[in-house]
């Protein structure tokens, strides 16, 4: 049984005079399980995780498909009945952990904010759920830590309060967009570590977006490789990095630099791929106008 | 070393009004002609202070920067100026770089007049149209702002604007940080190439060891403004002596199942 369950998802931005942004997604994630949303810039993944998490722009509009969550389509739902969900049932942890943070307030009063209002807790409850939650992502010293404000602490730190926020409401789903991008690769290992921990603990789900296919490797149960709103190719990820089979995923596979393998010379995605994805993606657009 | 194009000795830098933030504490290296060191670190550690301190573009406090056997650490700006076609810097983000309102045509030939490396504007002319070709752009880039180009095409006309002036050192930060990975390794492939045929000292800096480990010839590894370890790429990457290099080597997660590199 899916948690969520994106069936032939399709959407195009207005800005751009209608042009497809996403092209029959569809993908199911089990309770509990960690799947990775991966492609370059312009891919889709984004646009995929904003639609789950009810925050798609006005200018990108759904033109078919659906997305079940626990028995309700997201795509259909009014948006009071969405905000029930978002924030509660799904959440997010941001890439960026600076501008997530509101720099003029507390992080007592950002991490309980979901706990107060959405759950209706006393202060004193929140806060001492608060106080739990930052020692759950291994905050040393939480008492301090919820008197910071965000400027007062590490990038790491900052994405851990995050981590803790996310995971505050006992969310279904989490959807992770490149959480681990600006923070050096030390601190990403300790980040990746901790949701992985925190997620197997709760029984989350997540949908973890970026485009780093060693990330994925390390984190995700299955992958969904993206090109231009559409899945090329998705699977077990152990079965995917060890037998490609779109060569669009085996070119990136060579294309991104090892430092164990010095003796692979650099290989760029050739441009026949890329010319083989644009036929792919033309074809689906015709199929499209054929079938209305 | 008689090939020795750029080289630091025992470099401080410290900032603030009372020189008291110290980032920099004795940094040594040599760069030789034609060859390529990658400069590796955290957030903090330096790396981009560094960078700057060897361009002159920060003063050092202490120590001494030598540029093809001239001291350069006290140079004035005008004493700087005929040095400064010769040492050149790709950025991060070419559209912070790049005057927004000038064309390509106008980003690449204005420096060649200005530092008379064109005898006139046809000379500068073709000089921009032939490096526009070799970084492996069309010829019509050329019409175009920065703004209406892709990031990776960006980054190739930063890379034509350093090596048009026919450099003898180019400073690279972060280059391809901000790119895909079907573009990064193009513009890496174009870096060792274009580094090789005209036989530049290049300082390329980033966070990623699989970058530097793809083109560089010997890398040093910065910690908290100090070098932690040195050497030929070969026997860092294979036999690191630092325990921060190794930490920092096995934190790279790489596209292979790993079962349990995450507990590790």
């Amino acid at each position: 049984m899916s948690l969520l369950s994106i069936r032939n998802l399709s959407a195009v931005s207005d800005r751009d005079g209608g042009t497809p942004i996403l092209r029959g997604v569809s993908l199911d994630l089990a309770p509990g399980e960690v799947i990775g949303l991966v492609g370059e810039s312009g891919a889709g993944k984004s646009t995929i995780s904003k639609a789950v998490l009810g925050m798609l722009p006005r200018t990108v509009r759904i033109t078919k498909g659906s997305a079940i969550f626990s028995g309700r389509d997201l795509l259909s739902l009014s948006s009071r009945e969405l905000r029930k969900i978002t924030g509660s049932e799904i959440t997010l942890i941001p890439q960026d952990p600076m501008t997530a943070l509101n720099p003029g307030r507390r992080i007592e009063s950002q991490l309980t904010d979901g706990l107060r209002l959405k759950r209706g807790m006393s202060s004193t409850d929140a806060r001492r759920r608060g106080l739990e939650l930052l020692e759950e992502v291994h905050i040393r010293d939480p008492e301090r830590v919820m008197r910071a404000y965000p400027h007062e602490l590490s990038g790491g730190m900052r994405q851990r309060v995050l981590i803790a926020a996310a995971f505050a409401m006992d969310p279904k789903l989490v959807v992770a967009d490149e959480p681990t991008t600006a923070l050096d690769v030390t601190v990403q290992k300790q980040i990746l570590r901790l949701i992985r921990a925190m997620q197997a603990k709760h029984g989350t789900s997540v949908i973890f977006v970026t485009h780093d296919l060693g990330v994925v490797a390390q984190i995700c149960d299955r992958v969904t490789l993206l090109y231009g709103g559409m899945v090329v190719e998705a699977g077990a990820t152990a079965e995917i990095m060890e037998r490609p089979r779109h060569p669009y995923m085996q070119a990136l596979l060579a294309a991104g630099p090892r430092y164990d393998r010095p003796d692979r010379a650099l290989a760029p995605v050739p441009e026949s791929i890329f010319a083989g994805l644009r036929e792919e993606l033309a074809s689906f657009d015709r199929e499209e106008v054929r079938h209305g | 070393m008689a090939d020795t194009l750029l080289s630091a000795s025992n470099i401080e830098v410290a900032y603030g009004a009372a020189r008291n933030i110290k980032v920099l504490h004795g940094v040594d290296l040599t760069i030789a002609k034609g060859e390529t060191l990658g400069i590796v670190g955290e957030s903090g550690s330096g790396k981009t202070t560094l960078g700057r301190a060897l361009l002159r573009l920060v003063d050092v406090t202490n120590g001494t920067v030598t540029f093809d056997g001239m001291d350069i650490t006290r140079l004035g700006e005008t004493a700087m100026r005929p040095l400064r076609r010769r040492m050149q810097m790709i950025f991060q983000d070419p559209m912070s770089s790049l005057n927004p309102r000038h064309s390509i045509r106008q980003i690449l030939t204005g420096p060649l007049l200005l530092h008379g490396l064109a005898t006139d504007r046809r000379d500068a002319e073709r000089q921009a149209s032939k490096v526009i070709e070799r970084v492996g752009l069309p010829l019509t880039t050329l019409n175009r702002n920065p703004h209406e180009l892709s990031g990776g095409q960006r980054q190739r006309v930063g890379i034509a604007r350093a090596v048009v002036m026919r450099p003898d050192f180019v400073l690279a930060d972060e280059v391809v940080s901000g790119l895909d990975v079907s573009t990064q390794a193009q513009v890496l492939s174009l870096i060792g190439e274009l580094g090789r045929e005209m036989g530049l000292a290049v300082a390329f800096i980033s966070h990623d060891l699989s970058v530097i480990r793809a083109i560089c010839d010997r890398v040093m590894v910065l910690q908290g403004g100090k070098i932690a370890e040195e050497g030929p790429c070969g026997s860092v990457f294979e036999a690191p002596r630092s325990d921060y290099t190794r930490a920092l080597l096995d934190a790279i997660p790489l596209p292979d199942p790993m079962p349990g590199w995450l507990e590790r």
